[in-house]
């Protein structure tokens, strides 16, 4: 039996009900946007769409004999048959069925789930940012201290070796934590909240610099776009530590907010 | 612990996949639809709070597209707007009615000798595309006050000339073809129509404009009348406009969702 001295209380309710409602919303953000992004699969740079010159396009070559998946960046083609441009059954469509909600082509009902959950996304994350601010959340976990910014060379290290902390090291996030959660949290999220008004006519009409931040509307839909991908990366990355450094642990601890120490090991 | 991480993974992909049937199974029931309206609701009455009479951002000459893309109906076929258009809309009158104190039909002549407003906006697709144009007309209030809106009206409806089963849309609509030859006649059940609340349709930008970058407005664009509101959606902005009609309520119109792509079930208020 494990002692209950060993199980430290390390995540505070808020903290824990809105990184689930935040995670949840963000799988129906990802999923209805990839049916948006359908719609028109280009993206372009600056205040209009410029038609010819797209940054990013995902179409279909029905040259041949069977359709072939095209996706062209900055002018360089790639073939992507199977997932992008051509999926499923032949289907042209920039992502596949699988990937979108709903997973048939429907704009219109694709919009509805988006802003729906946006909203749900943007008051959660109102009372996450509130309460990180308030609490002392933000400064005391989540900013490094000077000596935690030292140990950033040997925590990379460890993490490259698998080695996680224990012991008393586990009560705090590590130093490379803080920093990703803190670009995630207070630097990618709100850019996406504020690059997602900008595609706003009326947002735009009250606030004529939110668009002209990102350099017009049709960037700031690029940069929207982009920064969904940082997040499926960082959702990645986050798994994957959550996996190695004890799964069942850490899910507790997220549910619970009580994480098990363990021995305390030389490190 | 490989097996748990294996099991965890299956169980992950399991999930997603339930997930997507789950949502295609909840925006397919009408009870489910609404649910999700929930949010457009909230947005509506958001920006309608916030907003007031915030003018959207008008651009340079520089700024305007070399190329503005044509959505929609590009070229009706629908015989009375044929014969209009053959005639340059000399014989067109826009028919104002519905609930006013003094029902109009005015003419080209008539609409150009009122107060006019030019206007180089941004025009966003909820396809997710944007054009810049210049926009020249008069502003929806002027027709409206000389008509004399009365009391109870709460809705602008907008009568167009074109039926959406049997026009050219743009390219991106494979299925025109299949439409253009199955629709028959009578097809005035598809004819495009939109509806306005009166904080846009007395909006200082809200005009219906007959000029477009300096030039007569072409077909393509709308002639010989479109709407323009500024702060909402290309759909919201009906071209080949035949009458204004004021109304109590949009539920008795048609699909009983106020538009032609919001009966298609798109949002009533596209203001995002």
């Amino acid at each position: 039996m494990k002692s209950d001295a060993r199980r430290f209380y390390r995540h505070a309710t808020v903290v824990r009900a809105t990184h689930w409602i935040n995670a949840l919303c963000l799988v129906f953000l990802l999923m209805s946007g990839l049916n948006i992004f359908n719609a028109r699969p280009d993206l372009y740079l600056g205040s209009r769409s410029s038609f010819h010159h797209p940054v990013l396009s995902i179409g279909a070559d029905d040259s041949g004999a069977n359709p072939k998946g095209v996706t062209t960046i900055l002018g360089h083609k790639f073939t992507t048959t199977g997932v992008l441009g051509v999926s499923g059954e032949g289907d042209e469509r920039a992502f596949p069925a699988w990937s979108t909600i709903p997973s048939d082509y429907d704009l219109a009902t694709a919009r509805r789930w988006h802003f729906l959950f946006a909203w749900i996304f943007v008051l959660n994350g109102l009372l996450y940012l509130t309460f990180s601010v308030t609490s002392g959340h933000l400064r005391r976990d989540l900013v490094p201290k000077r000596a935690e910014f030292a140990k950033i060379g040997p925590t990379f290290l460890d993490h490259l070796r698998l080695h996680f902390p224990h012991g008393e090291e586990a009560k705090r996030y590590n130093v490379m934590q803080m920093i990703s959660y803190l670009i995630v949290g207070f630097v990618l999220l709100p850019i996406m909240v504020l690059a997602g008004w900008s595609m706003s006519p009326g947002v735009d009409s009250l606030a004529h610099f939110l668009p002209q931040l990102f350099g017009g509307r049709q960037s700031a839909r690029t940069i929207h776009f982009a920064i969904a991908w940082l997040l499926v990366l960082f959702t990645i990355v986050h798994l994957l530590m959550v996996l190695i450094s004890g799964v069942w642990n850490n899910v507790r601890s997220m549910i619970t907010g009580r994480y098990d120490l363990g021995e305390e090991r030389p490190s | 612990m490989i097996f748990d991480r294996r099991s965890l993974l299956r169980f992950g992909a399991f999930g997603l996949g339930a997930a997507t049937a789950g949502c295609d199974r909840v925006d397919a029931s009408p009870r489910g639809q609404d649910a999700l309206g929930f949010g457009d609701w909230l947005t509506y009455r958001t920006q309608r709070l916030l907003l007031g009479n915030s003018l959207a951002q008008e651009f340079p000459e520089s700024a305007i597209s070399p190329h503005f893309r044509p959505n929609g109906s590009v070229d009706p076929k629908d015989p009375d707007y044929v014969a209009l258009a053959k005639n340059k809309f000399v014989d067109w009158r826009l028919k104002v009615g519905g609930l006013v104190e003094k029902p109009l039909a005015l003419s080209l002549a008539d609409i150009r000798a009122l107060p006019a407003r030019t206007q180089i906006t941004r025009h966003d697709c909820v396809e997710g595309w944007s054009c810049i144009g210049k926009w020249t007309g008069t502003q929806l209030s002027h027709v409206l006050d000389a008509a004399g809106v009365k009391k109870e009206a709460r809705f602008v409806l907008f009568h167009c000339a074109d039926s959406m089963d049997m026009n050219s849309l743009d390219s991106t609509n494979a299925s025109d073809s299949q439409k253009a030859a199955s629709s028959g006649g009578g097809a005035n059940s598809s004819r495009y129509y939109e509806t306005i609340d009166f904080v846009d349709a007395r909006h200082p930008q809200t005009i219906l404009a007959y000029e477009m970058n300096d030039a007569t407005l072409t077909i393509p664009y709308g002639a010989p009348l479109r709407l323009r509101v500024e702060r909402q959606l290309g759909y919201k902005m009906p071209k080949y406009l035949m009458g204004i009609e004021l109304i109590r309520d949009y539920a008795n119109i048609r699909g009983g969702h106020g538009g032609y792509w919001e009966d298609q079930g798109y949002d009533w208020f596209a203001g995002t």
